[in-house]
């Protein structure tokens, strides 16, 4: 059993992982420790929690140009999430993408896609066909 | 997309392997935001410091600088975002050689590249502001909101990458901020306490940005008293940007797309009350009033000449606490004027250290913050203090004036 979401067209390879949920916002420069590879800033819901090889659910990206870099940098060094969804991305997180070669969507049809997808579901993202799948649910 | 014979061209690789990866980096963003085509640019803006570059981006710049000359070379004017390294001194911020031979590497790549190194984010005050209905490719949030609410030029926020795909392109995809929909009000918000002086404007801005919380949000802001000046406006727009991801504001007739909010679409929008509970409660988290202070930053965005004379007055006849360091960021051309105007001497003579080219948050500013023993960081900038909490500070917030007095007792005043 298999629930599908549909969302808009996004960028980079199809990608399965597991995913970590957060009615939160992202931004690579305020909210991490990339060294680590985990949430830093304090006020944030993930605090603490690591992001490496995870499908990261959010609200929205926010803040900082320097998160297009950091994508980029953070795959290079294999300390990255294996793809970002949000409910509505801004420009620069999905240029990071665009050059980080990380799989990236947004504007899901079903609505607050933080509501739609829990933590620890094993999700796979298809973003040229718009399509994200949550196994087993 | 709607491509040119050029843009065609381009991607075919007729042009390089530079314009080529670009133009290819450009069509995967255009379609992610429904571009129908691409827009001209007249000039480009790079945010590009060594801490988010890394070795794989600075490694990324030298592939496209080792090509031939008339294949990497940038097609319109393109300028740097502050630095990470102020390389005449960075040793004693205890930065690495590590961190310097980064930035060296990336200077040389970007010059091979045709890239004006300005090192600023304050690009609109000082080297060439862009004019109303102009498409440009600037990084930096600040400068981007900037650019578009103040001068009313178009742009979105072009990341790194991105900037550079535009200068070598000399292009854009058509999407956002370049488009008349995308810059019609969709918030409005009303203003009844007004702001004084540089902190509280960015405070609004921050509680502004807050509350619209998207990149997609245009605020329309009603209620401002008196014409701010461009250092208040741009402290209002960087923390907007900061707090809420927002490139876009129009203030009633004081920015040029709004002279009565009928001409932003504003006018059946629900009015919001910007409450001063809303204004304190933004700053609650940032007081520590009585608490040792261990550095007190002036930076994000970088000083205006104009800044760099209030900073150093106050600093006139007075000295900096021994426990306190005080750190000022500007651009080259401001630190050449102001070295020559006095004002870095009147703030060396304090205990100050001026830096020429970076901005405090993208220089290293968790690893400087362990080297010095930094945790308790007081500033002007509403912007620098919603930054620096996620590296590993406790960021306190107060006006100029107190920010000194507080670097001179060594506790927040």
């Amino acid at each position: 059993m298999a629930t599908e979401l549909r969302c808009h067209v996004g960028i980079g390879p199809r990608v399965e992982g597991e995913a970590l949920v957060a009615d939160d916002n992202f931004s690579a420069r305020y909210d991490l420790d990339r060294i680590r590879g985990v949430f830093s800033r304090p006020q944030h819901k993930l605090a603490g929690e690591s992001y490496v090889d995870r499908i990261l659910v959010m609200n929205t990206a926010k803040g900082g140009v320097a998160s297009a870099w950091m994508l980029h940098e953070m795959a290079a060094r294999g300390m990255a999430p294996k793809a970002i969804l949000f409910n509505s991305t801004n420009t620069i997180l999905a240029q990071g993408a665009a050059l980080a070669g990380m799989a990236m969507c947004d504007r899901f049809e079903d609505g607050d896609v933080t509501g739609l997808i829990r933590t620890g579901d094993r999700l796979i993202v298809d973003p040229a066909a718009g399509r994200v799948t949550i196994r087993d649910r | 997309m709607r491509l040119t014979a050029e843009e065609e061209a381009m991607l075919a690789g007729e042009r390089g392997e530079a314009r080529k990866w670009a133009l290819e980096h450009q069509i995967q963003v255009g379609r992610m935001f429904d571009a129908g085509d691409m827009v001209e640019v007249a000039q480009a803006h790079m945010m590009a410091d060594p801490e988010s570059l890394g070795e794989a981006g600075v490694a990324f710049v030298e592939r496209l600088a080792a090509l031939p000359e008339d294949e990497r070379r940038v097609a319109v004017p393109m300028l740097t975002d502050p630095r990470g390294v102020d390389l005449s001194q960075y040793e004693p911020l205890g930065q690495t050689e590590e961190m310097a031979g980064l930035e060296r590497r990336f200077v040389a790549a970007a010059r091979a590249l045709g890239i004006m190194m300005t090192d600023t984010c304050i690009n609109y005050q000082t080297i060439m502001p862009p004019v109303r209905g102009e498409h440009v490719a600037y990084g930096d949030t600040g400068v981007v909101i900037y650019s578009n609410s103040v001068c009313g030029a178009r742009s979105n926020f072009e990341g790194g990458p991105s900037a550079l795909a535009a200068g070598l392109t000399g292009r854009t995809p058509r999407y956002g901020l370049h488009l008349d929909e995308h810059r019609r009000a969709t918030r409005r918000y009303v203003v009844s306490r007004q702001p004084r002086e540089l902190t509280d404007w960015g405070v609004l801005g921050a509680v502004i940005g807050q509350k619209s919380g998207s990149y997609w949000e245009v605020p329309v802001i009603e209620g401002i008293e008196r014409v701010p000046t461009s250092d208040e406006i741009k402290h209002m727009g960087a923390a907007m940007a900061s707090y809420g991801s927002t490139p876009l504001f129009h203030v009633v007739g004081i920015t040029p797309e709004a002279e009565r909010i009928e001409d932003v679409g504003g006018e059946g929008l629900r009015p919001e009350e910007i409450a001063d509970a809303d204004l304190d409660a933004l700053r609650e988290p940032f007081g520590a009033t009585g608490e040792t202070v261990d550095v007190v930053v002036f930076a994000a965005p970088q000083l205006s000449l104009v800044e760099m004379a209030q900073v150093a007055a106050l600093c006139r006849g007075r000295q900096r606490h021994e426990g306190t360091a005080l750190i000022v960021c500007t651009s080259p051309g401001v630190h050449a004027d102001a070295r020559r105007m006095g004002y870095v001497e009147a703030i060396e003579a304090f205990g100050g250290r001026v830096l020429e080219g970076t901005c405090f948050y993208q220089q290293y500013a968790r690893e400087i913050g362990e080297a010095n023993g930094w945790r308790r960081l007081l500033s002007n900038s509403a912007k620098i203090v919603n930054i620096l909490g996620g590296y590993g500070y406790l960021p306190a917030l107060a006006s100029m004036e107190r920010c000194v007095a507080s670097a001179e007792a060594g506790r927040i005043v």
